[in-house]
């Protein structure tokens, strides 16, 4: 059995605000394998984006442990072995396009040549060689995400954790992107943990969906994306496609508001937790 | 929740910091006992500039009943420390509850007295500045070909020194304390009509079009949708302002003649500073209170205004 | 771009020479309150008469102003890097300064003539560097601290050191505010430096002159040098304003463009 490359164990996580303590996750067991593609879907409040967070060490948890790459979330962290994609792409007024996707590399200490490979390498990947000289703010919104992603790819990461990177998007764009994020996905190999409201989006990328449930944050339902790779554009059209949107849609439902998970699907999930 | 163990590099966590920060900002408690520190930190630093610097102290009296005499030469000779320049502590302190002249009242009473002259002064410079503020940053808010053509000549009337054009004002209005309401009024306009303008037109855009959806005129948006939201802003511009306007009317009152006032009451003691420097250190004083106490009133407004939600432009 | 720069000047052109006119033909018409407030022509002719002292004057002055800037803001600068990581120090130092330029600082000049000497550019120079270093404090701190969550988070990914994150993303984040601060700084330094001088300094102080000639009821000579401190004024914002708009221009330019469609 691979070592999985992210293993979420009894996880809670309980923020104290000026209004009392507000339990953002509990209970959250979840491995991740090499090479997935999983996405972390539901209602606003359930947790995700906070699920991702502790993933990455951004927050620490209140209970439990996270685990990546066999290590703490912390030392994975030290050792800079995920990138991240954030919905706002965050990229620096006065720096170019390929200065940008090079950010990571000077942190690390990579000299000048190394650098300026590495940029350009995820840049052609990204398809956007030709805008290296330019700025920011010359660009588009999704033309901006992209080179969000590739300065996420620039130091060669083996985990990928995005936050709803294209809901800033239109939905033509996202679309484009999507298939743009299969594409990088294959050549590169990397195991990818996506947070997103989007259904269709969340199906048609995926591996395997997550659908969590608000107040408390909770894992309600794992959906396997059974989708013959690689997802094209047909996919959209087959009809598992539209079986596992309702399968996930059903799922948020179910499971919208308050209310304990299912007991059978405790069982599976505390079964996936387990296996992985 | 998490032990601050400061691992290598990256392991305090900015990000972190961030969300901790809004939890984990130091307590009221905390800051005053850091700003008092800091004062503390102040008067220390004087006195010790005094004791390795300045004239001989030579202390001969009694506290609470025991005898305290003190002699020490200081081992340098630094002009700023001397008792002319540098006055100690206690004797600024001291000088407060003296007489400012032979059989006359205390420094305090006097200073107190003066304060209340100069801040009325000052409060009337900042109604009347604060109104043409306003009024301006309406009509700037309203028209941006207005807006372009006076807003650099509003910014260039702060670059004239004021107290060049005191004088000319003080000739033209014969009323003292009017004129000197005038200068302060000057100093005041200027924040304000800034504030405004950065206030009414912070409105949401998309609100703007909800009100021009419902056909609102123009007087309407204004005061349904502009000035509500301006607020803030304004009010962060009198904070300003309140300040700007007792710096104007102790500087309008210097070439006045008024002799009542902080103003006069800094000439009088710059005049006769070798007989008794601690009496224009306390006059400061006087005057930096003045401001705060201008300044908190308009907080304490703000907060009446806005049911205690407080400032949210800082 | 060119022909958008000359329709935003024309506003104030207009203005300013619509005034210049009015001044000169109605006070030459009514007469009235001359000696106060002089015809532009007579100002001008002042400048073109007295033009050896005023430079002198306007030197001076522009030394004190220049230089207690340059101090004032050095060390405020240099406090705000000092003390932006540690909150505690920031959260005391901040409330501080602002409470602090309340104060007239002002009132302080009769005692830094004491201390400095009354003839020494350096007394002036001591009041305008603390009126501009308590403004150039607090904005210098906000920038430093008032950073995008977001880009935090992003450093934090990393694992960036605090030295690394102060680089990449405090000290540019910051350079707006400080160049804003330093604006109104400018201004200041002239007031400060003029207003100083009206407590005493030597002859050739511009504050000096206009207050000498008031007395004497020579107003256009004294409007001639109020004109020129006002320009002083006017060149320092302008030189801070050209290098923001050198330093900044994707501020200038509008700011980021984010997910906005092309």
């Amino acid at each position: 059995m691979t070592a999985a490359v992210v293993e979420i164990r009894g996880v809670s996580k309980t923020f104290t605000t000026g209004r009392g303590p507000i339990t953002a996750l509990e209970g959250i067991d979840l491995a991740i394998q090499p090479g997935e593609f999983v996405s972390l879907i539901g209602p606003s409040g359930c947790g995700k984006s906070t699920l991702l967070r502790l993933i990455g060490d951004l927050t620490p948890p209140t209970a439990g442990s996270v685990t990546v790459n066999g290590k703490p979330a912390r030392q994975a962290r030290l050792n800079r072995e995920y990138g991240m994609v954030f919905q706002a792409p965050v990229l620096m007024d006065w720096r170019t396009v390929q200065r940008n996707v090079e950010l990571p590399l000077e942190i690390m200490g990579a000299d000048k040549a190394e650098r300026a490979r590495r940029a350009s390498a995820m840049l052609d990947l990204v398809e956007l060689g030709e805008f290296a000289r330019a700025y920011p703010w010359q660009l588009s919104g999704g033309m901006q995400q992209r080179v969000a992603i590739a300065r996420a790819l620039a130091f060669d990461p083996k985990l990928l954790l995005m936050d709803e990177p294209f809901g800033a998007l239109d939905e033509m764009t996202r679309e484009r992107l999507n298939l743009e994020l299969m594409r990088v996905w294959r050549q590169t190999g990397t195991t990818i943990v996506f947070v997103t409201h989007s259904i269709p989006e969340a199906v048609f990328l995926s591996t395997r969906v997550v659908v969590m449930s608000a107040r408390p944050g909770r894992i309600s339902k794992i959906v396997d994306v059974d989708l013959p790779q690689p997802r094209t554009v047909q996919t959209r059209e087959l009809d598992r496609y539209f079986e596992h949107i309702t399968t996930v849609r059903e799922a948020l439902r179910r499971h919208e508001g308050a209310g304990p998970p299912d007991e059978r699907d405790l069982e599976a999930i505390r079964a996936e937790g387990v296996a992985g | 929740m998490t032990s601050a163990t400061t691992l290598a590099r990256g392991a305090s966590g900015s990000g972190r910091e961030a969300l901790a920060a809004v939890d984990n900002r130091p307590s009221r408690r905390t800051r005053a006992l850091a700003m008092l520190a800091l004062f503390g930190g102040v008067l220390v630093v004087w006195e010790l500039a005094k004791w390795l610097g300045g004239d001989p102290w030579r202390i001969h009296t009694s506290l609470f009943g025991l005898p305290i005499d003190y002699e020490h030469f200081p081992p340098f000779k630094w002009r700023i420390a001397t008792d002319l320049a540098l006055p100690h502590v206690w004797r600024i302190v001291g000088t407060f509850f003296e007489p400012a002249q032979r059989n006359g009242p205390p420094l305090a009473e006097v200073l107190f007295g003066n304060a209340v002259f100069t801040f009325g002064e000052a409060f009337a410079g900042f109604v009347m500045g604060a109104a043409l503020g306003l009024g301006l940053g309406i009509v700037f808010a309203q028209s941006r070909t207005a807006e372009r053509a006076f807003v650099p000549y509003v910014v260039a009337s702060q670059t004239v020194p004021i107290v060049a054009i005191a004088p000319l004002v003080v000739i033209f209005l014969p009323i003292g304390w009017l004129a000197v309401a005038v200068i302060a009024a000057y100093l005041t306009f200027f924040p304000v009509t800034m504030g405004a303008l950065r206030g009414l037109r912070s409105a949401d855009p998309r609100a703007v079009e909800l009100m021009r959806s419902y056909a609102a005129s123009r007087v309407e948006v204004l005061r349904k949708l502009s000035l509500p939201s301006a607020v803030p802003y304004l009010f962060a511009s009198f904070r300003i302002a309140a300040s700007a306007s007792v710096v104007g009317a102790i500087i309008g009152e210097l070439p006045s003649g008024i002799p009542y006032g902080l103003g006069s009451s800094i000439l009088n003691f710059k005049q006769y500073y070798v007989s008794g420097p601690e009496k224009l250190w306390a006059t400061i004083i006087a005057a930096a209170a003045l401001g705060l106490v201008f300044v908190g009133l308009v907080r304490l407004a703000e907060a009446l205004v806005r049911g205690g939600r407080g400032s949210l432009v800082r | 771009m060119t022909r958008g720069r000359l329709a935003d000047l024309a506003p104030v052109v207009a203005v300013f020479v619509i005034v210049i006119v009015a001044w000169e033909v109605v006070l030459g018409a009514l007469g009235v309150q001359q000696f106060l407030l002089p015809r532009p022509s007579v100002i001008a002719a002042s400048l073109v008469n007295e033009w050896g002292t005023l430079v002198e004057g306007l030197q001076y002055t522009t030394i004190e102003a220049i230089g207690g800037l340059a101090i004032g803001s050095v060390i405020a600068i240099a406090v705000a890097f000092a003390t932006a990581r540690w909150v505690l120090a920031r959260e005391t130092l901040v409330p501080v300064a602002i409470a602090a330029s309340s104060m007239p600082i002002i009132a302080f000049a009769p005692i830094t003539n004491n201390w400095f000497g009354t003839e020494s550019p350096v007394s002036r120079m001591t009041i305008v560097a603390v009126m501009v270093f308590f403004p150039i404090l607090v904005n210098t701190v906000r920038g430093l601290t008032t950073v995008d969550r977001g880009a935090l988070e992003l450093m934090d990914s990393y694992a960036a050191s605090e030295w690394q994150i102060l680089r990449q993303i405090r000290v540019p984040n910051a350079l707006p505010y400080i160049l804003t601060a330093f604006k109104v700084a400018t201004t200041l330094s002239v007031i400060g430096a003029v207003i100083g001088e009206y407590f005493g300094g030597p002859r050739q102080a511009l504050g000096i002159y206009i207050t000498g000639e008031a007395t004497l009821f020579r107003f256009a000579n004294a409007w001639a040098a109020i004109v020129l401190a006002c320009a002083l004024g006017i060149v320092l914002y302008l030189i801070v304003a050209g290098i923001e708009r050198l330093v900044l221009p994707w501020h200038a330019s509008g700011g980021r463009g984010e997910g906005g469609g092309r």
